[in-house]
């Protein structure tokens, strides 16, 4: 393998491990993480203002949830034995607990939450339409029709309970993941108590950023005015959130750079050749301080509704960047230098290979098709039409 | 006692399970080694590693190590002046072919041979989400070739860079001590063929073990202390600037 | 009873769960291989299967049965703590059949150097000589026997 190394690298070091499929996995669960805390806004801390997101924040959070163990499989050496996750879980290990809290996270707090909110819809539309969607929707009814008033005021309570429920259990997907490299003493770069914690609220400025540029996608296609007052609280809440972000990345950054112990050298040499591109331009400047002060901008000045969802717009995009930025700066910048703080490799990343970027690509692209579905099947907004059909129809 | 229908439904599975596992009993290992007499480590000296390489050639062919990746290897130090921070390093193709004439003149020049540390308590052990790697009672960490998912977690957790993905298998490798060696009474492939005496397997619970006595009248370091992972391959004679 | 009357959706939810529960416990029970546990958190036949794998070096008393003569030598000279295969390669396929397996002539002039060529980094009192200087690319077994390669007064052997 002809992979260029500066210095020395211990010989089974020069070749990375985890690849962009690896950087894609936990993006991906920070967007559902974050997705359902935005959805939790309304549902438990009564942020009315947000509720036109509600519907569309889960089906997001879903969207991306299914595709998330793809990139997973695709990268292990033995896809097959994925189940032994299932069978015999080492207690120790941060990675062993992924299949039982997806299940958990998937079945347990989102498909029942999702459930419980839709089902009246769903007994509705078991009724009104025909063919396949009819089997589809008598199914997801369980054979239960009742859509009595004292039975959908049980679903609320339940669905507020699952809710609260979920809300540690969303930290627990994504957190889990910042404890599989915070915990690892090896690699100085992953080794800090702060990481899962940077990873929790990187994963909530993504998922909220991406929520609010979907509801105002969705919006702009179905013709409908965005509502203001909702696409207000949503970007102030990913402003405060992302200024707790960036707090945490610079108290990290700060801290290495005080205590200067044996890594520091040549992590900092990393930062500053290698890295500089993708941490220093795109997640810091780029993907961090750009959308910040364009937020801040929003608070600050009274902007006419047209200028601030200009804003809102590219802020969104901008912040879904520098977090991707940042996931591949932890994963691929803490495989760049070695162990032995001598020396650096290079990542060679494929393109049409099992672990390239056309994969990387694809399985970016397949959340926002799921949810194009799922948005068919379950739609979020009542429509303007009497019959949910004839929007659907309309729509195609 | 009277066993209702149901309780039978529920014994029955119960017991064919338990009998599956009193019949897997031991494993079919050497008639006379005894897993729980040995606890296995290795005492490496540094001032006798002459750089042949041959310790990397051996394990390759006893253990159809593939190229590119090592199971054993071994480092060259230049180390300039007092600065310990920054040695030189190289090591071509892991000094499998021996190493070419050094250009630097001075200062220190020595050769660090480098394997799994054997861990009593080992970072890699710990992260495997399903238990395809392991500390073996006798103290050496293997791998179970069929069992590994090929996650790459342990390789990210070793410190000491000793793991790799073999590309044939697709699961995690690494040095075995030769456990198929040691277990039938032969040292390892690495300590048979090197020519100094640099390498020498120990049996940490054998009495009459000589590196026992080695041990305990020389000063002798491990590797990264600091990580606390108690390993068990011991170097005379290592300079404070190795990584 | 009136209290759940309306909660007839969730009960056949539950039962879905429940179902699923049950599921995965069987399967777990019928999938988990049989050793496993036995010593630690892995499959217990593992250890049994590394330990069965094929052995390609004798080992220097396997060699010392048969060449007597050779360790004879050898015990007597400087390289009496370098194995046979060290300098011969892996042999026990010769040592379990050896009229079947020849081991390879080999070559001195290229394999004494891989030891013995000078090198800053080699301990100083390792016996080490600028190959070209020393013997100007001949074959090191012209002067040195190899077994026991210390040149004795009078020419080799």
């Amino acid at each position: 393998m002809q992979i260029p190394v500066e210095g020395f690298m211990y010989p089974n070091e020069v070749e990375l491990q985890w690849s962009v499929l690896i950087v894609l996995y936990p993006f991906l669960t920070g967007l559902v993480a974050g997705a359902f805390i935005l959805a939790s806004l309304e549902r438990v801390f009564q942020v009315e203002a947000v509720k036109p997101t509600y519907r569309l924040a889960l089906l997001t959070a879903l969207a991306f949830l299914m595709v998330a163990p793809l990139p997973l499989q695709l990268h292990l050496g033995h896809p097959e034995r994925s189940f032994e996750m299932y069978l015999t879980p080492h207690g120790s290990s941060a990675m062993a607990m992924f299949g039982f809290v997806y299940l958990w996270y998937l079945l347990g707090v989102l498909v029942l939450e999702i459930w419980l909110d839709y089902r009246r819809d769903i007994v509705a539309m078991s009724q009104s339409t025909t063919g396949w969607k009819r089997l589809l929707y008598r199914t997801l009814t369980l054979g239960s029709t009742n859509i009595s008033e004292r039975s959908l005021h049980i679903d609320e309570r339940v669905g507020w309970l699952i809710t609260v429920i979920g809300i540690p259990s969303a930290f627990l997907l994504h957190g889990y993941v910042g404890f599989i490299f915070g915990s690892v003493k090896a690699n100085p770069w992953w080794s800090s108590p702060l990481m899962p914690v940077v990873f929790i609220f990187s994963a909530m400025v993504s998922g909220i950023a991406i929520v609010m540029l979907l509801y105002m996608l969705m919006c702009w296609i179905r013709r409908e005015a965005i509502d203001m007052r909702c696409a207000d609280t949503v970007a102030k809440y990913l402003f405060y959130t992302f200024i707790i972000d960036f707090s945490l990345e610079m108290l990290d950054l700060i801290h290495r750079i005080y205590e200067a112990d044996e890594s520091f050298r040549s992590l900092d040499f990393m930062v500053h050749t290698r890295l500089f591109l993708s941490q220093v331009v795109i997640q810091i400047l780029v993907g961090t301080v750009a959308p910040i002060g364009l937020l801040a901008l929003t608070q600050v000045l009274k902007l006419a509704d047209m200028q601030r969802k200009r804003i809102y717009g590219v802020a969104g995009c901008l912040t879904l960047v520098g977090i991707f930025a940042m996931r591949w700066n932890v994963v691929i910048g803490g495989q760049l230098f070695s162990k032995s703080f001598l020396g650096y490799t290079t990542y060679k990343m494929g393109f049409v290979a099992r672990e390239g970027l056309l994969t990387a690509i694809v399985l970016t692209v397949l959340p926002f098709v799921i949810l194009w579905v799922l948005l068919k099947l379950l739609p979020p907004w009542p429509e303007k039409h009497p019959s949910t059909t004839s929007a659907a129809a309309s729509a195609d | 006692m009277n066993i209702t229908r149901r309780q039978m439904l529920i014994l029955l599975p119960a017991a064919a399970v338990a009998w599956d596992h009193i019949l897997a009993g031991t494993p079919e290992a050497s008639p006379n080694y005894n897993m729980t007499d040995h606890w296995w480590g290795m005492l490496i000296d540094i001032t006798k590693c002459i750089g042949c390489g041959s310790c990397v050639r051996g394990c390759q062919l006893e253990n159809q190590v593939p190229d590119g990746y090592f199971r054993t290897w071994v480092e060259r130090y230049h180390v300039a002046d007092w600065e310990l921070e920054y040695p030189k390093v190289d090591s071509p193709d892991g000094g499998k072919g021996g190493f070419p004439i050094a250009k630097e003149e001075g200062g220190k020049n020595f050769f660090v041979p480098k394997l799994c540390n054997h861990c009593a308590d080992s970072p890699c052990t710990q992260v495997c989400p399903v238990g395809a790697t392991f500390v073996s009672p006798d103290g050496v960490v293997l791998v179970d070739q069929k069992y590994c998912l090929g996650c790459r977690y342990c390789v990210q957790a070793c410190p000491y860079g000793c793991r790799f993905i073999n590309p044939k298998t697709e699961t995690a490798n690494k040095c075995t001590l030769c456990y198929h060696r040691i277990t039938k009474g032969l040292t390892t492939a690495c300590c048979e063929v090197c020519p100094t005496g640099t390498r020498q397997l120990a049996d940490l619970k054998n009495p009459k073990d000589p590196i026992h006595e080695f041990l305990r009248t020389h000063s002798v370091q491990v590797l990264k202390p600091h990580l606390a992972t108690r390993a068990k391959v011991f170097y005379y004679g290592l300079d404070g600037s190795v990584r | 009873m009136k209290k759940f009357k309306d909660a007839g959706h969730l009960f056949r939810m539950a039962a879905v769960f429940l179902v699923g529960v049950i599921a995965f416990v069987v399967l777990r029970a019928a999938f988990v291989p049989r050793s496993f546990g036995q010593y630690g958190h892995y499959r217990g036949k593992a250890i049994a299967e590394i330990a069965a794998l094929p052995i390609s070096y004798a080992g220097h008393q396997v060699c010392e049965g048969c060449h007597t003569d050779v360790f004879d030598v050898k015990s007597k000279g400087v390289h009496k703590g370098v194995a046979c295969e060290s300098c011969h390669g892996p042999l026990a396929k010769h040592a379990d059949d050896p009229a079947s397996v020849q081991p390879a002539k080999l070559d001195t002039a290229k394999l004494c150097v891989r030891c013995h060529e000078a090198n800053i980094a080699k301990p100083k009192n390792f016996p080490q000589v600028v190959a070209e200087e020393h013997s100007g690319g001949a074959a090191c077994e012209s002067c040195h026997q190899p077994h026991s390669p210390a040149i004795v007064a009078g020419g080799s052997q």
